[in-house]
C-alpha cells in the first residue's frame, strides 16, 4: 500500500499543483520521485506533527491540497487536537494519510499499534475515514479524496500486502461499498487491511459448504446505509470485520446505524480487537492469530454461530 | 498607512469598545484584551496589506489572532475597518450570534483562522506563508500569541520549522504582558530569557514596548527584511492597559466590569 500510495502521489502531484505533501520524518526515498519532480511541494515537517497538522490546515486555507503523513498513531492521535480544531472545524480538504494501520507494525509493540484511530477520526465532524482493502483501493481513495473539498482520512496497512483487484476498480467511490465476490449464507463485511484475510476465510468456508459474500466496506464514515439497509435483512448473517478496537470502530458504526434506525439484523457479528493493548512481540500474523483475526479464527467462528 | 495619532485614536476606541462588550456580555478575558489593543492597532491600521471590499484577496496580508481569547480586540478592529458592520458587535456573545467568546472558523470576514486552543495560530500561519510561497506571492503572515501561549509544545515546533524553511514574510509577536490565566507566567513555565530564545530558535527576535504603536508598527512592516529569518517581536506589555484599576491586576482576566467601571474607563482612555 505504501509504495503505491508513494506513486500514485507522483502521478496526481504531476498534474494538480494544489497537491503538497508533508512527510513526519518517514518515508526514506519513498518520495524520491515526487520530491525530483515538484521540490517545492514535498516538506519533511520532521517529529512535529501538531505542526505539521496546522502547516497543513493554513495551506489549505489558502488554497493548497496538502497530504499529511507518517505512522498511524503519530498522524492521527498525537495531533487530534489540530486535526479536529485546525482542519476539521475549519473543514479544509487535507488528506490525512496513516500507514501501519492496526496492527501492521505488530512488531513494534503497542506505541506503533493503531486499533482506536478509526473510533477518534470518525467522531470528527467533516471527516470521511477511509480504509482501502488492498493498493488499488488507496489509489481509488486518494482520487476520491481530491474530489472532496472536506477531510479526508486514508488509514493503509504497510507495504507487501496482497492485491485484491488487478487495476484501480472502477466503481470505488467513497462512501459506498464495493462487493468482492458474492455469496447467499453469510455477508462478510471487510474494512482496511484485513480484506486478503477475509477473503481467504470465505475460501475456508466454502470447504465446509458456506457460501459467504465478501465486501470491501472501505468506507466508515459516512457508512453506506443503504448497502447496510440491504444486507442487514437479506443475509442470515452479516458480520462486520476490522483490525480496530470493537469501541468506536466500523462494527460499532453499524450497531449504532442499526439500533438509531431501528434495523432488526437477521444475525450480526463483530470482529475487531479487544479493549487491551497487545503487548507481545511478535507480526502482524500472530497478532491477528492471537486477537482472532486470522482467516481461519474468523472463519471457525461464522461457522459455531451459523450452526 | 496612518499617521501615527490615527494609530493611537484607533488603540483608545479598541479598548473602549472591549470594555463595552465584556460588560455587555460579562465575558472574560478583558484584561488580556487591553493588553494587545496597540499591536492590534499597529496590525490593522498600520502595517497589514488588507482591503476590507476583498477579505478573501489572495494576495493580501494575514493577520491571526493565535491568542484567540483577545477575540473581543479582533471584532473591534474588524468592525471599525469595515470587514462587517460594527452593529454585529452587539451581538458578541449573544444566543444566535455568530460572535462567540473565541474567532469562529469561516463565518466571517476577516478572520483568518479560528483560534482559542492555544498554540494552534502559527502552525496555520506558516502553512498560510509556504503556500504563498510555492505560489511565488509576498504577502506577510503575522501571528499574535500570548505569553502563556508560550507554554504550548507546537508553538517551539513551529517555531523550529519556520526556521528551517527560512520563512522571513512570517512575524510573531508575543504579547508579553507577565500573567497568564492564574498566574505569573514566569513562576508557572519559565519563559525567560524569551526574546533568546526565540533566538536561539533560529529568529530575528527583538524587544520593543508593546504599547509603542510607533516601534510596533516600524518592526512589524520591516518584515521581511532581507534576512532569512523569521521574525519574533517581544512586546512588552501591561495586561489591562489602559485603566488603571485593571493594570496589572491579574482579577481582570475573569472579571468583567460594572456599568460604573465602564464609563470610569472609558474617561480614563479620553472616550467619555
Amino acid at each position: 500500500m505504501r509504495n503505491a500510495f508513494a506513486d500514485e502521489l507522483t502521478k496526481l502531484g504531476n498534474v494538480d499543483p494544489r497537491i503538497v505533501m508533508l512527510s513526519g520524518d518517514i518515508g526514506n526515498r519513498l518520495f524520491d520521485k515526487f520530491r525530483a519532480a515538484h521540490p517545492s511541494r514535498f516538506y519533511n515537517c520532521g517529529v512535529a506533527e501538531q505542526n505539521m497538522t496546522g502547516v497543513a490546515a493554513g495551506m489549505a486555507l489558502s488554497g493548497m491540497r496538502p497530504i499529511t503523513y507518517t505512522i498511524t498513531p503519530f498522524v492521527t492521535t498525537r495531533c487530534l487536537e489540530q486535526i479536529r480544531t485546525d482542519i476539521c472545524y475549519h473543514d479544509l480538504p487535507v488528506m490525512i494519510v496513516a500507514v501501519g494501520g492496526g496492527l501492521s507494525y505488530a512488531g513494534l509493540g503497542p506505541t506503533h499499534h493503531a486499533c482506536e484511530d478509526i473510533a477518534f477520526l470518525r467522531a470528527m465532524p467533516n471527516m470521511a475515514v477511509v480504509c482501502p482493502g488492498d493498493a488499488w483501493e488507496v489509489r481509488a481513495a486518494m482520487r476520491g479524496a481530491l474530489e472532496r473539498d472536506h477531510p479526508t482520512y486514508i488509514r493503509m496497512g504497510k507495504r507487501g500486502e496482497p492485491k485484491v483487484h488487478s487495476e484501480t476498480p472502477e466503481d470505488f467511490r467513497i462512501g459506498r461499498a464495493l462487493p468482492i465476490s458474492a455469496g447467499s449464507d453469510v455477508c462478510l463485511l471487510s474494512t482496511g487491511t484485513m480484506l486478503p484475510e477475509v477473503i481467504e476465510a470465505a475460501h475456508k468456508l466454502a470447504e465446509k459448504g458456506v457460501s459467504a459474500a465478501v465486501v470491501s466496506f472501505h468506507t466508515v464514515k459516512p457508512l453506506d446505509t443503504e448497502f447496510l439497509a440491504d444486507a442487514l435483512v437479506r443475509y442470515p448473517l452479516v458480520a462486520t470485520i476490522e483490525e480496530h478496537s470493537l469501541i468506536g470502530g466500523f462494527g460499532a458504526a453499524v450497531a449504532e446505524w442499526m439500533i438509531d434506525n431501528a434495523i432488526t439484523p437477521r444475525k450480526f457479528l463483530r470482529f475487531g480487537t479487544p479493549d487491551a493493548f497487545f503487548k507481545q512481540s511478535g507480526e502482524q500474523e500472530y497478532a491477528r492469530e492471537q486477537l482472532g483475526l486470522s482467516a481461519h479464527r474468523i472463519a471457525e467462528r461464522i461457522l459455531t454461530v451459523l450452526a | 498607512m496612518s499617521d501615527l495619532a490615527t494609530l493611537k485614536s484607533a488603540a483608545a476606541r479598541l479598548r473602549g469598545k472591549v470594555i463595552e462588550m465584556s460588560h455587555a456580555a460579562s465575558s472574560a478575558h478583558l484584561a488580556s484584551s487591553l493588553s494587545c489593543c496597540d499591536i492590534v492597532a499597529a496590525a490593522y491600521w498600520g502595517v497589514c496589506n488588507i482591503d476590507p471590499a476583498r477579505p478573501d484577496d489572495p494576495l493580501r496580508d494575514r493577520f491571526i489572532l493565535s491568542k484567540g481569547h483577545a477575540a473581543t480586540a479582533l471584532y473591534a478592529a474588524l468592525a471599525f475597518r469595515g470587514f462587517f458592520p460594527e452593529a454585529l458587535l452587539e451581538t458578541y456573545c449573544q444566543d444566535g450570534g455568530m460572535l462567540a467568546e473565541h474567532p469562529p472558523a469561516r463565518m466571517l470576514p476577516g478572520i483568518e483562522a479560528a483560534t482559542g486552543s492555544l498554540g494552534h495560530g502559527l502552525p496555520i500561519g506558516i502553512g498560510m506563508a509556504l503556500a504563498g510561497r510555492m505560489r511565488g506571492e509576498t504577502f506577510r503572515v503575522y501571528a499574535l500569541l500570548s505569553d502563556g501561549e508560550n507554554n504550548e509544545g507546537s508553538v517551539w515546533e513551529a517555531a523550529m520549522f519556520a526556521a528551517a524553511q527560512k520563512l522571513n514574510n512570517v512575524c510573531v509577536i508575543v504579547d508579553y504582558n507577565k500573567w497568564q490565566a492564574t498566574a505569573r507566567s514566569n513562576e508557572t513555565l519559565q519563559l525567560a530569557p524569551l526574546r533568546e530564545k526565540w533566538e536561539a530558535f533560529g529568529w530575528d527576535a527583538v524587544e520593543t514596548d508593546g504599547h509603542d504603536i510607533g516601534a510596533l508598527t516600524a518592526l512589524m512592516r520591516a518584515v521581511p527584511d532581507g534576512g532569512d529569518r523569521p521574525r519574533a517581536i517581544i512586546a512588552h506589555t501591561v495586561k489591562g492597559k489602559g485603566v488603571s484599576f485593571m493594570e496589572d491586576d491579574n482579577n481582570w482576566h475573569y472579571r468583567a466590569p460594572t456599568a460604573e467601571e465602564v464609563v470610569l474607563a472609558h474617561k480614563e482612555l479620553g472616550l467619555a
